[in-house]
């Protein structure tokens, strides 16, 4: 049961929160730009790193944002919370 | 090897069992082998043995930055099944199941292999629909599942309360007698000391902290804390920490690691004799043949590696336990614990080359347990061969280049 | 009688007796008596046998560190496994032993031990294989396992989860967990005290100054504080990610009737100061009743006033276990030391003199004989000379093993070797987690009040409090060991003699030695192989020793072998205290629509409709099976006019100038140019090209929409789009309101559909022009507002009444008021399916079973040919390409038009065992062809319409014909009515 600060809220238990997994980048503009690798690339693959890594999550039971926590995977330890799509 | 019987035993202990031999090897690390299987679990042990007994290939090194088998092999709760829905997913499975009815004697060293049967609780009409899809699908293929009444399902699982309060009534349940359990850490011994005895090493505390490269990029050896290992092929089961390890070659898997958590009892009389599986409340409960019910739910919502206790589902699978089985409320918790778990983009495993030459991956078992052998007599093939073997032929990496997902129903979720 | 009740002394109530019974023996005990505490005072040496070799057992440890004294409550709160030393006594109680029969004294489970020569560690790896393990493991798991769990309906612990926050939370109030808690508490700082004993004090004695006294003083101020709570008899648990401290409170004083109750405690500052478990020095039949821990020993006779023994040998290698010796004899028993040590410290050797206590030097305990209790042991010394003292009590003290199960869990402390004291310390640890007492290696009970005080002053520093000075209090223990010299087991005179490291699992240090020549040479496999630390006492008392055994036996040093990591929980928790509240009705909530109590008036079987929604599946008439009801509701909707509720459908309000933008980008068709008051059916694809959901959009307005999910998918529908706005689509300009539960549905479908609305005399047109298919209007029924959407999923020509929640239920009984001259119906879920299947629509969870994409469902044509780009248009053209085998949507007729399939059926070539080539996604009997059809996914399936397909039901082989898939209402003329 993880404590999140929410950009808008500040610190509140796990469960207002849905986490949406790693804040991959935001999606191509123009798909059809990308090759067929660099597509499913985009799709599929996930760095999945083990210790600090990027992650989305949306306050759902809250303020509705969603914003980019930096995690650490294998200890769960919060670093920074960023309000908007910048990665803290 | 040493055999393994019940004579054998009877002569030792006129001994005091001073005569038992090492069950594996520690023999110096050599500087270069044939093949260098990354991960000393089950399915690299296994992989090992297979390497060894179907292609004579035994120069290899098994090499494990902990102790062996003490990844996700200690860390699962031991349920061997084949309820599966797509074509090859049955038959890779029902392998697997039929492998592990044969593997005490093949290997023999008894791994407590145990065929309980499962009973799935079907606790929707969603779960009805999936399930029994699933298990016409499996009528053809061999493996049975069949669909029992709700009084079947309390006459078999006595240990359930009252079913008219609960908050999800179960609506009928299905039986999957081949659905099994085996002593988890047994297995890792098991292949480890036959994979030995054929001539394959294990190397433990040999962790990998980088790869070596051919000029021509091919895979060339792995650097471990104890130096560089040269390998004409490079085989990781490295089970969760896969991306982790793969990293260090400069490549991306369509892989996300997530915690799956398990919890026992203090050990009890019997009173559940088959796996009980709940999926819609995300529960599942066993007794192990030491007494203890093991019990354990869906995985946690979050990335992570921290084979743990995440409490929020932690407590949703309790309330999920008790619900359906109210008698427990008063029996204690003596143990929890965390796997990782890594899962594939459409949550079907990846036994495949990747796009650096002699670097393989066997990867994306949720549930790896069940599919440890299968996982080991293909991979090894395909190690050995340079091509997949027939029932793994849809786990390559390349069907994500098309897309071509290999979804089970009901994994829609994990996409 | 050897083991006896003093006649004074001890905490508990001699004014208060307590009557029970144990193995069928009727005993009695005092209030404040554990169950071991009154076993001992009536001299039952014998509690329980061992888990293997059944040899009789006894109390070892006094509190959870006892490694085995299992036994069942019969009465009057049935439980199984209860550790006789931390329940308390019950009046009236029903005791029994677990896993012995006739009882724990006379056992025939003991002929187990003529064999104990063919069991060794993993014996069951090596045999059991010929010709089955099937015909031996019913008698192993027969075996196996401890207590039976009690019957249901018996009796059921009522539990309750609950969360807390301090700014200081202290575990252990003994001096060290006092001294903190009295800092931190008079710093004004709001304080949570955990101990799991009834009495504060842990383990202060009675000897010297006035110890007891001075932790009930302290307790007391504590309790008087109001920043202050008190938690006795709550054992904390758990360390869990983010600092959160689970703690399991018994019998809470604060709530009559509740049994147990889980804290979750957030703390900003966690001091440990757990103290010290003592750990053993195995010898031959060590285990044999009668040899207990020293610390026990003196926990008996110091706070229940039962003396174990008569005559008494203490076996110690650290002068802790002179002060039991000293209360020994002053409580009258004759006692001898033996101690490990040549050079005993020289004021605990002056203090055993003026005692009159025999002191042997230089030596060890090495056997112990008797079987039901200790009568005698061996003991040798340093030139191998034995002699033997008789005996009926040895109190064992190997050293302590500080309580750093906590900072385990932790997992960012490190467990340290230290040499004086010959045991693992605890050091660093995450922010606000800090230790006190015995963990950093202090045993001086004074010293521990101090290292509290500090460890207080240092979590209220970061705080930003002022710590108040804490006066050294008056704690007098002449016995605290400052040295140990290690001693991790005796070896045994003859090879066969067993000396047990572990009880839980009957482990000796031959297994151990076993298990090294095998090759288990890591700790973690060791333990594993042997089970030593995986009993019931998860290796609190004997894990230290293990590591000093193998480090033995291996020549590693302790800190080579390393320790094992311990997870929670600290002690065994109850499944009921965890769950809660949380059962039944309060597992999760239902979602009900405004109509639910109408619904079930009605006799409407109620079936969940996805997302935890509650709908009705049929309503059933006297005597009709659901398929009858289903039937009749079905065949009303084709005939006359059938209403239901459709209020679970998700509903999505869009505002704003991007609102479009937005549409197209979701959905595979084109959006943009839709009229207001129009709407459209639309698909929405995952960004992997598989359909995630379909509903129909309406434009309300220029600036509002309102989109349609399925009932099911609402909430992935609304992560979905709040992910596009949020992260991928930031700049766009509109906002997006669920509005699900805000509307209630209430849709009017079939051929009278139309006039039954206008026999509700509505304030707008309701004639074909002014409202047609895929029209909408708004306006009042009566004083009732409207929205009337023309959609249909009955392939009838439908209309849905949506009104805000509150006035659901009135407008359902006017439809019902004015519907009932045409014989309206309510509808539910069943008939729908029917009607669906019919028309031949799709449904989530049949067709959409999340492999599908929008041209496999015959959904081609809506596929936009002009946008650029929508979500998932990119990955369903690669996918169609690299895989053009895909499964299409059909229609099936059985060839035996009353032969229903089984939904999920697979189509095989020929009907063989073969792989599949296709499903049947849904089978109904039709109302309106009065047959059997069916929707099904076909490899190929459009260009195979006609030909004659196989399903394959097990051993049945079902032919039908390929058709198209929709049943009724072709070309959609009653839909559109």
């Amino acid at each position: 049961m993880l404590m999140l600060t929410c950009p808008w809220c500040g610190r509140r238990p796990e469960g207002e929160f849905v986490n949406l997994g790693e804040a991959t980048r935001p999606r191509p503009v123009d798909p059809a730009a990308l090759t067929d690798a660099e597509w499913t690339a985009y799709i599929c693959d996930r760095q999945n790193i083990r210790g600090r890594h990027n992650e989305r999550w949306w306050h759902v039971r809250g303020c509705n944002v969603v914003f980019v926590v930096a995690r650490d995977t294998v200890t769960h330890q919060v670093f920074d919370t960023a309000a908007d799509e910048a990665a803290p | 090897m040493q055999r393994y019987s019940f004579f054998s035993l009877a002569r030792n202990a006129l001994s005091q069992h001073e005569g038992w031999q090492r069950a594996w090897r520690s023999p110096p690390l050599k500087n270069e082998y044939d093949v260098v299987i990354v991960g000393a679990g089950g399915h690299g042990l296994s992989t090992a043995y297979h390497l060894a007994k179907e292609h004579g290939v035994t120069n290899v090194a098994v090499i494990e930055k902990g102790w062996l088998g003490g990844g996700n092999t200690a860390r699962n709760t031991h349920t061997i099944r084949s309820n599966y829905l797509r074509d090859v997913s049955i038959r890779f499975h029902d392998v697997s199941v039929k492998l592990y009815e044969q593997l005490s004697r093949e290997l023999n060293y008894n791994i407590l292999f145990s065929q309980r049967s499962m009973i799935d609780l079907i606790q929707s009409w969603g779960k009805l629909r999936d399930l029994r899809r699933r298990s016409l699908a499996m009528a053809l293929h061999g493996p049975d599942y069949q669909l029992i009444s709700v009084n079947d399902l309390q006459r078999r699982i006595p240990a359930m309360g009252d079913l008219s309060g609960v908050r999800l009534p179960p609506l009928a349940g299905m039986v999957h007698p081949d659905g099994a359990m085996a002593r988890h850490d047994a297995v890792a011994w098991s292949y480890a000391r036959a994979a030995d005895a054929r001539g394959v090493e294990i190397h433990q505390h040999t962790e990998v902290t980088g790869f070596t490269f051919a000029a021509n990029g091919a895979i060339s050896g792995v650097e471990t804390n104890r130096g560089v290992v040269r390998a004409r092929k490079v085989a990781l089961a490295t089970a969760g920490n896969t991306s982790h390890v793969i990293a260090r070659a400069g490549l991306n898997l369509p892989l996300v690691t997530r915690n799956l958590q398990a919890f026992v009892s203090e050990p009890v009389k019997p009173i559940i004799d088959v796996i009980v599986n709940c999926p819609d409340i995300g529960l599942y409960v066993m007794q192990s043949d030491k007494g203890e019910l093991v019990i354990g739910g869906g995985t946690d919502p979050i990335p992570s590696y921290r084979q743990g206790c995440h409490f929020s589902t932690f407590e949703d699978v309790v309330a999920s336990l008790v619900e359906l089985f109210p008698r427990f409320k008063n029996l204690k918790m003596l143990r929890q614990w965390g796997g990782a778990i890594e899962f594939a983009y459409d949550a079907s495993p990846i036994i495949s080359a990747t796009s650096i030459a002699g670097l393989l991956v066997s990867t994306g078992w949720y549930g790896g347990f069940k599919s440890i052998p299968v996982g080991g007599l293909t991979y090894a093939h395909l190690i050995a061969t340079g091509q997949p073997h027939s029932l793994a032929e849809a786990f390559g990496l390349d069907r994500f280049t098309g897309l071509r997902f290999l979804l089970e129903a009901g994994t829609v979720a994990q996409r | 009688m050897t083991a006896s009740r003093l006649a004074e002394g001890g905490a508990i109530d001699r004014t208060k007796p307590i009557s029970f019974s144990f193995d069928g023996m009727s005993l009695s005990g005092f209030a404040g008596d554990t169950l071991a505490s009154a076993l001992l005072a009536n001299d039952v040496m014998v509690v329980g046998r061992s888990f293997k070799l059944h040899r009789p057992r006894g109390l070892f440890g006094a509190g959870y560190d006892d490694p085995g004294s299992m036994v069942e409550r019969l009465g009057p709160r049935p439980a199984t496994n209860q550790l006789a030393t931390t329940t308390t006594l019950d009046n009236h109680g029903v005791y029994r032993s677990v896993g012995t029969w006739p009882n724990a004294r006379r056992d025939l489970g003991a002929v187990a031990q003529l064999f104990s020569r063919f069991l060794p560690a993993g014996f069951y790896y090596k045999t059991f294989m010929w010709p089955t393990w099937h015909l031996f493991e019913p008698f192993i798991r027969g075996a196996a396992g401890l207590g039976r769990v009690p019957g249901a309906d018996v009796w059921e612990p009522v539990s309750e989860s609950r969360f807390g926050a301090c700014d200081v939370m202290v575990i252990g109030a003994g001096p060290a967990g006092l001294g903190a808690a009295l800092v931190a508490g008079r710093s004004g700082a709001s304080v949570i005290l955990v101990d799991d004993g009834s009495a504060p004090g842990g383990r202060l004695s009675g000897d010297g100054g006035d110890p007891q006294g001075w932790a009930e003083r302290s307790w007391q101020e504590l309790g008087a504080m109001p920043n202050v709570r008190l938690l006795p008899n709550s054992t904390a648990w758990g360390y869990h990610e983010h600092h959160l401290i689970t703690v399991l409170e018994r019998d809470p004083r604060d709530a009559a009737g509740l049994d147990l109750r889980n804290w979750k405690i957030r703390a900003a500052e966690v001091i440990v100061a757990a103290g010290a478990l003592e750990r053993p020095i195995p010898f031959a039949n060590h285990d044999r009743p009668g040899v207990m821990l020293a610390s026990a020993v003196r926990t008996w006779l110091g706070r229940f006033g039962v003396r174990a023994g008569q005559r008494a040998v203490v076996f110690a290698n650290n002068v802790s276990a002179y002060g039991t010796a000293l209360a020994l004899s002053r409580a009258g028993a004759g006692v001898t030391v033996v101690d490990a040590r040549a050079e005993p410290e020289v004021e605990a050797i002056s203090a055993l003199t003026a005692a009159n206590i025999g002191l042997i030097r230089g030596s060890h305990v090495c056997k112990a004989y008797g079987r039901g209790r200790v009568e005698a042991v061996d003991v040798i010394d340093g030139r191998g000379r034995v002699s033997r003292l008789t005996c009926d009590l040895v109190a064992v003290s190997g050293g302590w093993n500080p309580t750093f199960h906590m900072a385990s869990q932790t997992r960012e402390a490190r467990s340290v070797w230290h040499e004086d004291l010959a045991t693992f310390v605890a050091a660093h640890g995450p922010a606000g987690f800090r230790l006190a007492g015995a963990a950093r290696a202090e045993f001086d009970p004074a010293g521990c009040a101090m290292d509290g005080a500090r460890a207080a002053a240092d979590a209220l520093a970061v705080l930003g409090r002022k710590a108040p000075a804490l006066e050294q209090p008056a704690l007098l223990e002449p016995f605290v060991t400052r040295r140990v010299s290690p001693l991790w087991f005796v070896p045994p005179r003859k090879k066969g003699e067993k000396v047990f490291v572990d009880f839980s699992g009957d482990v000796t240090t031959d297994d151990v030695g076993l298990a090294l020549r095998e090759g288990f040479d890591s700790i973690e496999l060791l333990k594993r192989y042997t089970t030593a630390g995986m009993g019931v006492d998860q290796g609190k008392s004997g894990h230290v020793n293990i590591i000093g055994i193998v480090g033995a036996l291996t020549g590693a040093t302790t800190q080579t072998v390393g320790t094992t990591t311990f997870r929670p929980p600290f002690v065994p928790v109850e499944f009921g205290a965890i769950a809660g509240q949380r059962n039944k009705a309060r597992l999760y909530p239902w979602r009900h629509t405004p109509l639910t109590d109408w619904h079930i008036a009605r006799g409407a079987v109620m079936y969940e409709a996805g997302l935890r929604w509650q709908r009705p599946g049929y309503y059933p008439l006297p005597g009709e099976d659901w398929a009858k009801a289903a039937s009749r509701e079905a065949k009303a909707v084709r005939e006359t006019v059938g209403v239901y509720d459709g209020t679970p459908l998700g509903k999505f309000q869009l505002k704003g100038p991007d609102v479009p933008r937005l549409l197209d980008l979701l959905y595979i068709s084109d959006f943009a140019r839709l009229s207001p008051r129009r709407g459209k059916y639309g698909v929405m694809l995952s960004d992997d090209g598989l359909i995630m959901d379909d509903g129909v959009v309406f434009r309300l307005n220029e600036q509002q929409w309102l989109l349609h999910s399925s009932t099911g998918a609402a909430d992935r529908v609304h992560q979905h789009i709040e992910q596009i706005l949020q992260v991928h689509r930031p700049d766009w300009q509109l906002s997006l309101i669920p509005v699900t539960s805000q509307w209630a549905n209430a849709t009017l479908c079939g051929p009278m559909a139309r006039r039954v609305l206008e026999a509700l005399q509505p304030d707008f047109d309701v004639s074909r022009e002014a409202l047609p298919f895929m029209g909408m209007t708004e306006g009042l029924i009566g004083d009732i507002p409207v929205r009337v959407f023309r959609v249909s999923w009955t392939g009838e020509a439908s209309f849905e009444l949506n009104t805000p929640a509150r006035h659901a239920l009135a407008l359902w009984e006017r439809i019902m008021a004015a519907g009932q001259p045409f014989g309206i119906t309510p509808v539910g879920s069943e008939a729908n399916h029917i009607l669906r299947v019919e028309a031949g629509y799709i449904s989530t969870g049949h067709e959409v079973d999340g492999t599908s994409d929008a041209f496999d469902l015959g959904l081609g044509p809506l596929v936009s040919r002009t946008k650029p780009d929508f979500i998932g248009k990119r990955s369903m053209e690669l996918r169609r390409l690299a895989d053009p085998q895909r499964f299409e949507l059909i229609g099936l007729l059985p060839v035996d038009p009353a032969k229903p399939v089984p939904e999920g059926a697979p189509l095989t070539p020929n009907g063989d065992k073969a792989d599949q080539e296709g499903f049947v996604s849904a089978c109904v009997m039709s109302v309106a062809r009065g047959r059997v059809i069916a929707l099904g996914l076909l490899r190929h399936g459009r260009a195979r319409i006609g030909q004659t397909v196989h399903a394959r039901v097990r051993n049945e082989i079902i032919p039908m014909t390929v058709v198209p898939p929709v049943f009724h209402d072709a070309d959609r003329a009653r839909v559109k009515s």
